[in-house]
């Protein structure tokens, strides 16, 4: 081996511990990157492949009752390229030893062959046969959460009749790889199923012979999707369509794409902040490694080694600790990776889905490591290039320090002389102070940044589940009803108060935007479902006028007393223009609210309801469930209570997971910014202390000179990563609202005294190892020796 | 012989036997000091010759509580420093010892009279730093840092530094090492001073012979033993040496 070489190996062997600090903080940022990335890529392209293998369509509407034949005019309107039309309900569900009703959505399927879009995977059993109506195939998510599988039976009021439905098959569809029931935002698995139907049992079921309620559609490659659902539009107008929509809309698409959307954030933050750190922590190592070699440096040139046989020793330096940190991201990442794949799994459902990361995900990773760890220690290796052997070899010129100028604003006996030196170290190296500054503020900020999941979640669901959406129950109709309903409902067991709503489709516009919303109508006196101003105080709908949610109006770019173009896509169909009166909170969905009786009055029907909210008496829940479940024109029941325990349940449980990873991400950033920092000026400043433990300084004392600075160092960056935790927090919450839901901007100090805390920890447990060097400091050597 | 019994009043500031110490073990190990018997006197000045390895230093550090011995048990005023735990020891030099080494040792970032002010501050009954800065012929440039000082003046904030504390003891290493003679000089006019003005123990290690014509005793060490004690009849001011 080359005698330059031995020396690379003896260099990184004597600095393995800094070696590994940054390699460590390299490998996270890999890591982080591969599994974001890698993770991202398998959900894109499983996704892409699922459903081009199993023809998911394109656009998608929904109609009252349209003849069968109106399917040949929809293939002929131009860019369609294939058209499934189906009958799709929404049923109430006895499950035998479950208290509740579940919801299930009815979709129907030929009874031979397989359908032409949105096509099932069959995990278990068969398709439905075609002179048996009451089998069915349901779905696999809500079959295993109740454990059924082939020759279970399930019972169902279907069209106001309670029928016995026998399970022959259990599939997947690429229309629910995230199964969502009507009227809440979160999956639940037991409570909301996808039941596929022969369609012409559903079609004798609901009385659609002849007839359907949804189309779906493919389109050419070359067409435009807003031609198509103009078209589709005016086709289905007549025949009670309300508004066709494209995946955008389709919510299995959409949360997925909201899923992805969050990744592909954290591919963008989190790395390049672990990577400028690496490449910061090498400079500094690579830097004092150069200083404390400069004789040797001299020697290497003054025996006819040229600048590049220098520059090349150190940049191989590098090269080592960011290989190093490439493998522990490999490894790390594809951990991950998979341990993320794995949740997906539980959370998506896909007949596929393999944690795949392509070669170019890897060979991305490490060319991005490598231009940022080399480009970062191109200054230090430069000036080993550039030292002219004359110089390199006489000793370097003292460091020169200066008074800072405020240091006459603090009383001396405020400030001794261990303070001034820390004081004047840090002035002394501003740009390393400031980086290491920043190196920690960074640690923090990705920890605020993560950690207020936990206070945007418990925020939206105080919101959510304690101002605006007070009930323990929803019912919703299956078609809109008199207001007589509401009395009957509140006749029901239990009940200790109704309020009704209704619900309508409408097409909102402002100049050129608009939006497909449900506006829903509620009364003046409203107290269970309340709308909630945007400092979450409690108001009434207004009682002329329409309240836009923060987000619609944001989408719509409209505000308070501007005029929107109101058209409903359902009944008469009327058209309105109407001030915006209000904008209301809303985390969850894009809604918009009007009184209900100026909405009945609009529509032009009559007082209906399409449901109500129920406030119900505790101890007589079981009671309404049974009532519930034998209840006719009950189209879906929403329990809110159970909605949140499966909250906690599932959804907290993966975050606390991933957070988790996050904090421990943030706590080693923390320590190896300190301890490299620490380290070098441990080397650097080894003389300075010894002398002081020569003078009868104590340990504590002298390492109290050191770590001081670091302690003080941290002080500062504690806000500045509190201010920057926060502005990633709210690009974050800015980056992945979606219609769907948004992640409320909330910052509880918990969370900040949490991050703070972890910081904290963190550099103190990296100051004492360094402690530990300080307290073994060689007192007669160093003091022996010319620096 | 009247000098002689004069002599034997001063107390003892330090009284070391059979101090021994061994650096590493087995094929390895080196013999720095091979049983030596010792005493320093209160008030006097004592240099330490010897050639490289003689172990001059290591009983320097041992009695100034930088080193523990081997063997062999090492008193300070009747206290045994040679039992001492780490925190007594560090206690020890920062009570009682003033150090000057033959690189100064000073903190860069501190000016010289802060430089001095860093031992004030932690020190039981110091004199102000302007004094002890005076007290060694540096009453101005006080408010600059080691970079801006020449290395005479450098050493001489070192000793300033050393007595600022009113140490019983100072222990200077090659004190002149790295000065020339005229800087050396007056560095050695310094420590004179401290000695004469406040009474100061001084043990000093040179391999400057002519040095040690300022000393009460000089003591010769060879091979880690005491190959002889010598005691001057005067002791020269130190602005009438010269090399």
């Amino acid at each position: 081996m080359r005698a330059l070489n031995k020396k690379l190996l003896r260099d990184l062997w004597r600095a393995r511990a800094q070696v590994v600090a940054i390699g460590a903080v390299v490998g996270c940022g890999v890591a982080v990157f591969l599994m974001s990335v890698g993770t991202l890529r398998s959900l894109d392209d499983t996704r892409a492949a699922y459903y081009e293998r199993y023809r998911f369509a394109d656009v998608f509407a929904q109609v009252r009752r349209a003849p069968a034949g109106l399917a040949a005019r929809v293939a002929v309107i131009a860019g369609v390229q294939r058209v499934e039309t189906r009958i799709v309900e929404d049923v109430i569900l006895d499950i035998a030893g479950m208290d509740e009703p579940a919801t299930a959505r009815l979709v129907s399927i030929p009874e031979r062959g397989a359908p032409v879009l949105n096509d099932l995977t069959l995990r278990q059993g068969r398709r439905v046969a075609s002179d048996r109506p009451d089998e069915v195939v349901i779905s696999e998510a809500f079959a295993e959460a109740h454990g059924f599988g082939p020759g279970d039976h399930l019972s169902a009021t279907i069209n106001e009749r309670k029928r016995r439905l026998d399970i022959v098959g259990v599939a997947l569809s690429p229309e629910y790889i995230y199964a969502i029931g009507p009227g809440v935002f979160l999956p639940d698995n037991r409570r909301f199923g996808v039941i596929w139907m022969g369609r012409e049992a559903l079609a004798a079921a609901f009385d659609l012979k002849g007839a359907f309620n949804d189309v779906s559609m493919s389109l050419l490659r070359s067409a435009s999707e807003p031609e198509v659902i103009a078209r589709l539009d005016a086709v289905l107008e007549p025949f009670g369509g309300v508004g066709a929509h494209g995946r955008d809309d389709q919510v299995s698409h959409a949360y997925l794409d909201g899923e992805l959307e969050q990744l592909s954030t954290i591919a963008t933050i989190v790395p390049p902040i672990f990577l400028a750190v690496a490449a910061f922590l090498l400079n500094i190592v690579l830097s004092r490694l150069i200083d404390a070699e400069r004789g040797q440096i001299g020697l290497f040139k003054a025996f006819g080694y040229t600048d590049r046989a220098v520059a090349w020793h150190y940049v191989k330096f590098v090269l080592v600790v960011l290989v190093l940190g490439i493998a522990f991201g490999v490894a790390g990442g594809a951990w991950l990776g998979r341990a993320l794949t794995e949740m997906y799994t539980e959370l998506f459902r896909f007949p596929f889905l393999h944690y795949r990361p392509g070669g170019d995900v890897f060979v991305a990773a490490a060319v991005m490591t490598l231009t940022v760890g080399i480009v970062g220690t191109l200054g230090a290796v430069r000036r080993a290039a550039r030292l002219a052997p004359a110089v390199a070899m006489a000793p370097p010129a003292p460091a020169v320090y200066t008074r800072a100028a405020f240091e006459g604003l603090i009383p001396a006996r405020l400030l001794g002389q261990p303070s001034r030196m820390v004081l004047r170290h840090i002035l002394r190296w501003p740009g390393r102070a400031a980086m290491t500054t920043l190196g920690l503020s960074l640690s923090l900020a990705i920890l605020v940044s993560t950690l207020f999941f936990f206070d945007a979640i418990d925020h939206l669901i105080e919101v959510y589940f304690h101002h605006a959406q007070r009930q323990d129950v929803t019912v919703t109709l299956i078609e809109p009803r008199s207001a007589a309903a509401t009395n009957e409902m509140s006749r029901l067991p239990g009940v200790m108060a109704t309020e009704p709503y209704r619900a309508v489709a409408v097409r909102l516009g402002f100049g050129a935007r608009a939006e497909r919303v449900a506006i829903t109508g509620l009364r003046r006196d409203a107290d269970l479902w309340r709308l909630l101003d945007t400092d979450l105080r409690p108001q009434s709908p207004p009682d002329r006028g329409i309240a836009l949610s923060t987000e619609l109006a944001r989408r719509l770019g409209a505000g308070r007393g501007d005029r929107i173009t109101l058209e409903v896509l359902e009944g008469r169909r009327p058209v309105r223009e109407l001030p915006v009166s209000a904008v209301v909170e809303e985390y969850i969905a894009t809604p918009a609210y009007m009184d209900l009786n100026t909405l009945n009055r609009l529509m032009e029907e009559g007082p209906l309801v399409s449901g109500a909210s129920l406030l119900v008496d505790s101890a007589r829940v079981g009671a309404l469930y049974r009532a519930l479940k034998e209840a006719p024109a009950v189209a879906g029941v929403v329990l809110h209570n159970a909605a949140l325990r499966t909250f906690n349940e599932t959804m907290a449980e993966t975050m606390y997971i991933i957070i988790s990873f996050y904090v421990g991400f943030g706590g080693l950033l923390a320590a190896g910014t300190v301890y490299n920092s620490a380290r070098i000026a441990l080397s650097e400043r080894g003389r300075e202390l010894a002398s002081l433990r020569v003078l009868g300084f104590t340990r504590g004392e002298v390492s109290a000179v050191l770590l001081g600075e670091f302690m003080l160092l941290t002080l500062v960056a504690l806000p500045i990563g509190c201010v920057i935790g926060y502005g990633l927090a709210w690009y974050i919450t800015a980056q992945t609202a979606t219609e769907l839901y948004r992640i409320p901007l909330v910052v509880a100090p918990d969370t900040y005294g949490m991050a703070v805390g972890v910081v904290i920890a963190a550099s103190a447990a990296s100051a004492l190892l360094v402690r530990r060097r300080i307290d073994r400091l060689d007192l007669i050597t160093v003091l022996k020796t010319r620096e | 012989m009247s000098a002689e019994t004069s002599r034997q009043e001063p107390a003892h500031a330090f009284a070391v036997r059979g101090l021994t110490k061994v650096y590493g073990e087995g094929a390895v190990a080196v013999h720095a000091l091979r049983g030596v018997d010792l005493d320093l006197f209160e008030g006097e000045i004592t240099v330490l010759v010897g050639p490289s390895g003689s172990g001059k230093s290591t009983l320097l550090n041992i009695i100034g509580g930088l080193d523990v011995p081997s063997a062999g048990q090492g008193l300070f005023r009747d206290r045994e420093i040679t039992a001492f735990d780490e925190r007594a020891l560090t206690r020890f030099r920062r009570d009682h010892i003033g150090f000057v080494f033959q690189f100064y040792n000073l903190i860069p970032s501190l000016t010289a009279r802060e430089n001095v002010e860093l031992i004030t501050e932690i020190a039981r009954d110091p004199m102000p730093a302007p004094d002890a800065l005076a007290l060694v012929g540096l009453g101005e440039r006080l408010d600059h840092f080691p970079a801006q000082l020449s290395g005479g003046e450098q050493q001489r904030v070192a000793v300033a530094r050393a007595i600022a504390k009113r140490p019983d003891v100072m222990l200077c290493d090659e004190p002149t090492g790295a000065l020339d003679s005229e800087t050396g000089i007056y560095v050695l006019e310094a420590l004179e001073t401290v000695n004469h003005e406040l009474a100061t123990t001084i043990a000093l290690i040179t391999h400057n012979a002519a040095i040690a014509d300022m000393a009460d005793r000089v003591i010769a060490l060879a091979d880690g033993r005491i190959a002889e004690i010598r005691e001057n009849p005067r002791r020269r001011p130190a602005r009438e040496l010269r090399w």
